[in-house]
């Protein structure tokens, strides 16, 4: 395999979670949690992995730490597969890539004082010797994270849920690594909350020249740290671009219909495109292309070879077989094309497939 | 009826007098719902809109009169209800017998976690019916006739599978569908909606909204829609409280509060929001509100958000507490500057 330069090089990535049943349990199926996913992150660069629950975004971010074992692919970071590593080199690995969690109540451990949680990393990776240096140590993490000197000797109960952000990623942040994968981070805080902690991780980023895995379902606070942008759908990647490219002008007609769902302030009338039914079962997804028992724009065609990425404009690559749409910008915002020229050609198209989208 | 017939406006379908919740924790008086007072009419959706602890489910609960007098918690106020049938009732003042024919028939609920509020071991049949019967004379049959129905009325795919289906079978958005399915069984004049999509999928709640405001324009049903989620308030609501630390600190009608906003806290908040638009794609930092909302238990001096606000002057918002003053037509806001400053401006 070729060194392509990227900090971490992500090919075939696959995580099957076997069904069993019977009484002498056989292997009755997969799910497939996480099917065949390749992408590629430069140092320093922030890409944003968005979907639903159940796209598999999450497991994405598990497997590259190998906090989940993956059923197959190659993970490589600095050019060597980590998917190989055994107990040392993965310890190791650690001390260049971490997570800060979701839930900020659930992951700090509640009998601990916030220098223990901070510093547990260090220790664990023998980076300091004596009580003094690791509190030495997470005096600086905490200063970082802004919080207080007081904070030391508390415990997490007396946390606000910002302050608890806080602390995790400061905990993140103590063994100096070069990736942080950062899965919901803001998901579970307020919404006056959630702008300190995006602008805290922006800062650290900038700071410390961190890499960063950005998995949410949130793709206006995406949208606001991200580089690029890849969007999953049923363990798969349905569309990878530049941000700007992607928000702008989509080629995937899942994404368009998921920004059109994200509601803006202040924007009461505009097109949404209403996905009909749920996300089909990933224990038997749809033959070829995943999307396309949901989509507006599906042909027979779509059913037979699953789509592979392909490259539609720089850096921007879709799994979309169909050349032939354009896909309505139907994200708010102020250079949004005039709204009747707009709603006109989105109708015109619903028409022709009755009963698959509608648009409102 | 002991619920005494207050006046109740000719349009009002429910009015909100002043209402007070405390709850004692620990040593403390915690003041979970701090007077506030609003009215909503038939075919009208409001948003009441706040971030935790502000007091926003609180005000729904006992409008339900799902919170209970007690040592630890004291109630006051009056919740004026218009009935289907019986006049007007203060929903505080009810007893629980007369509570119960209140709520389903008059006025209903749905909350944020559906799996939650759903009984796992019993069919959604099974659940729906046992709604519908409480409340109208019908046999069980007919119940499940008209459990058919109201799913079938709300979209839901193969509807005679879901009602044979467990709970656990269904996915979110599909169960959130059975529970408004339930809120709905008895053609309820006010519907309580307490954050109904904020576990689900923005495509998912995209398919809710949707069908609450078509459900809204067949039946007339007012909505009261509990949200901290400024986005979803913009789609759905015709007036907006924003409520912080207990209290209402702006009424505005939907188009104003984006447009113009009078409350530092309400343009604060918006404008802290990451969006999908050009300012968001130049990268540059959102505009973070300092600090964090306050502890119900000791709400600071003054303005309650004066500590973390742009505008707060020493001497004026940190003495005596802001009243609610009207500051345009059907606009209240509690800012003791409103004259002064133009805090949406800045965005």
């Amino acid at each position: 395999m070729t060194d392509t330069g990227a900090l971490l090089d992500v090919q075939g990535l696959r995580k099957w979670y076997e069904l069993r049943a019977g009484i002498i349990p056989r292997v009755t199926g997969h799910v497939k949690a996480v099917d065949d996913v390749s992408f590629q992150l430069q140092a320093r660069e922030v890409l944003g992995i968005a979907g639903e629950s159940g796209s598999g975004k999450s497991t994405i971010g598990r497997c590259v730490l190998r906090l989940i074992e993956p059923t197959a692919g190659e993970i490589r970071f600095h050019g060597k597969d980590i998917s190989r590593y055994g107990r040392n080199d993965l310890k190791a690995f650690r001390r260049h890539a971490q997570i800060v969690f979701q839930d900020p109540f659930a992951s700090l451990d509640p009998k601990m004082t916030i220098e223990e949680i901070v510093g547990e990393p260090l220790q664990v990776q023998g980076m300091v010797s004596t009580r003094r240096a690791r509190r030495d140590r997470v005096a600086g993490l905490l200063q970082t994270v802004s919080l207080g000197l007081e904070y030391l000797d508390r415990s997490p109960h007396e946390l606000s849920g910002g302050q608890r952000q806080r602390v995790g990623i400061a905990r993140a942040l103590s063994v100096g690594p070069e990736l942080l994968v950062a899965d919901e981070p803001v998901s579970a805080l307020d919404v006056s909350i959630q702008a300190q902690i995006v602008n805290l991780l922006e800062d650290l980023k900038d700071r410390f020249g961190l890499a960063m895995l950005f998995i949410s379902h949130d793709i206006a606070v995406m949208a606001h740290l991200a580089d690029r942008i890849a969007v999953v759908y049923l363990g798969q990647v349905m569309e990878i671009a530049p941000k700007r490219s992607l928000l702008r002008g989509t080629r995937h007609p899942y994404t368009e219909a998921l920004l059109s769902a994200v509601p803006e302030p202040g924007v009461r009338h505009r097109q949404r495109i209403v996905l009909e039914g749920d996300v089909p079962n990933s224990i038997d997804p749809p033959s070829g292309c995943v999307f396309r028992t949901r989509c507006r724009y599906a042909r027979a065609e779509c059913g037979g070879q699953r789509p592979q990425l392909r490259m539609v404009a720089p850096d921007h690559y879709t799994a979309c077989i169909r050349d032939d749409i354009s896909l309505a910008f139907v994200g708010g915002g102020k250079d949004a094309p005039a709204s009747n020229e707009e709603s006109s050609r989105v109708q015109g198209q619903v028409l022709g497939h009755p009963g698959i989208g509608r648009v409102v | 009826m002991s619920g005494l017939a207050p006046s109740l406006p000719p349009q009002a379908l429910l009015e909100v007098d002043n209402l007070e919740v405390s709850f004692v924790a620990g040593s403390r008086i915690v003041q979970a719902v701090n007077g506030v007072s609003f009215s909503i009419a038939s075919g009208e959706t409001l948003a009441i809109v706040g971030e935790s602890g502000s007091g926003k489910s609180t005000t729904g609960l006992a409008m339900m009169g799902l919170i209970q007098r007690s040592a630890t918690t004291a109630i006051s106020g009056e919740v004026r209800l218009r009935r289907k049938a019986d006049g007007e009732c203060d929903v505080l003042k009810l007893s629980g017998r007369e509570l119960r024919k209140v709520r389903g028939n008059d006025v209903a609920m749905i909350f944020q976690e559906p799996m939650s509020s759903l009984n796992p071991v019993y069919s959604i049949g099974a659940q729906i019916g046992e709604a519908i019967r409480l409340h109208q004379h019908v046999g069980r049959a007919e119940a499940q006739a008209k459990a058919l129905v109201l799913l079938k009325d709300l979209g839901v795919p193969n509807p005679e599978k879901c009602l044979t289906s467990y709970p656990h079978q269904l996915s979110g958005g599909m169960r959130q569908r059975v529970m408004i399915a339930i809120a709905l069984s008895c053609e309820p004049s006010l519907l309580i909606a307490d954050e109904p999509t904020t576990a689900l999928d923005v495509t998912v709640q995209a398919q809710i909204l949707d069908l609450l405001a078509t459900i809204q324009r067949k039946t007339g049903m007012a909505i009261i829609f509990i949200t901290h989620n400024l986005g979803v308030v913009s789609l759905i609501a015709d007036r907006t409280l924003v409520m912080y630390a207990g209290q209402v600190v702006e009424q505005v009608p939907t188009g104003e509060l984006f447009e113009r906003p009078r409350m530092p806290y309400t343009a604060a908040l918006l404008r802290s929001l990451p969006r999908l638009d050009n300012e968001r794609l130049a990268g540059e930092r959102l505009a973070a509100i300092p600090g964090s909302v306050p502890n119900a238990g000791h709400p600071p001096d003054g303005c309650r958000f004066h500590p973390r606000c742009d505008y707060s002057v020493e001497g004026i918002c940190n003495g005596e507490r802001p009243g609610l003053t009207a500051c345009g037509t059907d606009h209240l806001v509690r800012c003791f500057r409103w004259r002064e400053i133009e805090p949406g401006a800045a965005a």
